[in-house]
């Protein structure tokens, strides 16, 4: 017996560190792909060490092991065939996707050990301060979790709109009213009354969608990375819940770890987390007020327009925004930047901290284009060259190159640090039509006198653009 | 269960652990990062592989317990492959640039 127990302890340590490596290497570029193993080592190393244990304590019954392969197999299939069918565009839903199952999954652990008495312990509602405590918020950030996830997904997907009534002020004392019933029900369940555990589910998941339904889209990122940190509080709480150590570290390491990340994230956009959470969405009113939504003086051209002064450029910097990631026009955009600098243009991608829908969107995006990481320059080293360059391509991008984040202070964008187009030579914007970013505000790049808007989808004006490129003769040697 | 003090500090180390884990992370691994520990949070698999394992062939447990650990695999499975996918476009492009060089 306790040569098994050393061996569960130290199959338990040993996934720890090698999840607090796998962590660790996930923030360097070299070492994030092994990285990525390592922790899916980790894992695995841990499901043996808690079977394992029960083998060598009360043993796993037949029955048992029917559910645990039923389980294993749905779960991992789908899993399988999610990660490998979803686009690479549509990668900050399928992580809300699956976060809301990791929340999900503990809530349903509270649920059962709340319901039915595990049999190596008394009946769970008198387990004690602690295990009421750990039930409750396993329960309770479980179900946040879950339906905020869900929420955010259905967002970003396209499938809900922020219903304008929810950008009510009242929508604060709707989600203190759900969090005070949740309160209510913590109490009664302390009381040792199982109706307070269904009343705890259905408020906390109310609350989750209160509070990420307001939130605007182009803040969905945080709130993504936020819940990510939740589920992982959720996993250390039903780490309280079994009494495993193991789970506890692992579930606070990526409750912390989510946090910071979280925070970077909110730097990026400068834009507070209280901000986030409570500001909701940048109300339309205030943007129709700051320089009216009408536009004016819009130069459109056509791609043969651009193909001439792209010819005739030295320099080109490329802006990628979401519209390149839903037209997945990335590999039209590598074809033509391939012809350019065959023609001895330098081409450069300035890539916004919150370009798309998650910070590094762009970069995942534009490697699977085989674009070389070094031309990929952040925006504090790109700024500043922005004066000396001929041509910017801003594709499918908006709020991020918005002057007016600089110059309005009545702007909503007012302070979010922003590309500096506008110092180009020439700006053309291609987008599919004159409909606001994300945000839902006027960007004044597009009326400025060196900006040309190409309407169209990001892909087919790239292709025609490189049609025209090729008649002109642009990368033909010679 | 006694009191337990000494998961209240391995849950106080875990919590400063990840703290320091990843202070500076390039942008470009922002995705993966948040990806990958999305996948690690599904480690709430053990909960559920626990409640199997001791739920004494009670039926609605066996089931709460099963439909969790699909939930939570889903959760982790997915996440690993989707943050290789997306790990796997970098690691591609360095391995040309070292065959170049």
């Amino acid at each position: 017996m306790a040569n098994a127990e050393i061996l569960k302890y130290l199959i338990d340590l040993l996934a720890v560190l090698l999840l607090a490596l796998g962590i660790k290497g996930l923030s360097k570029v070299r070492s994030a792909r092994s990285a990525n193993r390592l922790a899916a080592i980790a894992m695995g190393l841990a499901v043996i060490g808690v079977l394992v244990n029960a083998l060598t304590t009360s043993g796993i019954s037949l029955n048992a092991w029917i559910w645990i392969i039923f389980g294993l197999i749905i779960g991992s299939s789908l899993g399988i065939l999610t990660a490998q069918k979803v686009p690479m565009t549509a990668m900050p839903e399928t992580v809300a996707l699956f976060n809301g199952c990791g929340g999900m999954s503990s809530l349903l652990v509270a649920i059962g050990v709340t319901l039915y008495p595990l049999n190596d312990t008394q009946a769970p509602l008198s387990v004690g301060l602690i295990g009421l405590i750990s039930i409750i918020t396993s329960v309770f950030v479980g179900a946040i979790t879950f339906s905020g996830s869900i929420i955010a997904m259905a967002k970003l997907q396209g499938w809900l709109s922020t219903p304008p009534w929810i950008q009510n002020k009242s929508r604060h004392a709707l989600n203190i009213a759900f969090a005070v019933i949740s309160l209510i029900a913590a109490t009664q369940l302390f009381q040792g009354e199982i109706n307070g555990l269904w009343l705890l589910v259905i408020t906390s998941s109310l609350l989750g969608i209160g509070v990420t339904l307001p939130i605007g889209g182009a803040d969905m990122p945080v709130v993504i990375s936020l819940l990510n940190s939740y589920s992982g509080v959720a996993a250390a709480a039903a780490g309280f819940v079994i009494n495993s150590q193991l789970l506890i570290v692992a579930g606070a390491m990526v409750g912390a770890a989510g946090l910071i990340l979280t925070q970077v994230m909110c730097k990026g956009m400068n834009r507070s987390l209280i901000s986030v959470l409570f500001g909701g969405a940048i109300s339309t009113s205030v943007a129709q007020s700051s320089g009216g939504s009408e536009y004016q003086n819009i130069t459109s051209c056509s791609p043969e327009e651009c193909a001439l002064t792209l010819e005739s450029s030295e320099r080109v910097v490329i802006v990628p925004g979401y519209g390149l990631a839903v037209a997945q026009a990335q590999h039209t955009l590598r074809e033509v930047t391939r012809t350019l600098e065959a023609n001895g243009i330098e081409v450069t991608y300035a890539i916004h901290p919150v370009a798309g829908r998650m910070p590094g969107h762009m970069n995942v995006l534009l490697a699977e284009a085989d674009v070389p990481y070094e031309q990929l320059k952040e925006m504090d080293i790109i700024n500043p060259e922005f004066p000396a360059t001929d041509v910017v391509l801003v594709l499918g991008a908006n709020d991020v190159v918005n002057p007016q984040a600089k110059k309005d202070p009545m702007s909503p964008l007012y302070g979010m640090p922003v590309l500096d187009v506008q110092e180009a030579r020439t700006v053309f914007v291609i987008k599919r039509g004159m409909s606001a970013g994300y945000s839902g505000i006027k960007n004044d790049l597009f009326e400025l006198a060196n900006t040309s808007m190409i309407f169209g989808d990001a892909k087919k004006v790239l292709t025609d653009l490189l049609v025209e490129l090729k008649e002109l003769g642009v990368g033909n040697p010679g | 269960m006694p009191f337990p003090s000494e998961a209240l500090w391995v849950l106080l180390l875990g919590s400063l652990l990840g703290l320091e884990l990843i202070g500076k992370v390039p942008p470009t691994l922002h995705t993966p990062l948040m990806s990958g520990a999305n996948a690690i949070s599904g480690i709430t698999m053990l909960a559920a592989l626990t409640l199997i394992t001791k739920a004494n062939d009670n039926v609605p447990l066996l089931i709460i317990g099963s439909i969790s650990l699909g939930f939570a695999l889903f959760n982790v499975i997915g996440g690993f492959f989707v943050t290789d996918r997306m790990l796997a476009m970098f690691s591609r492009k360095s391995n040309r640039r070292q065959k170049n060089s």
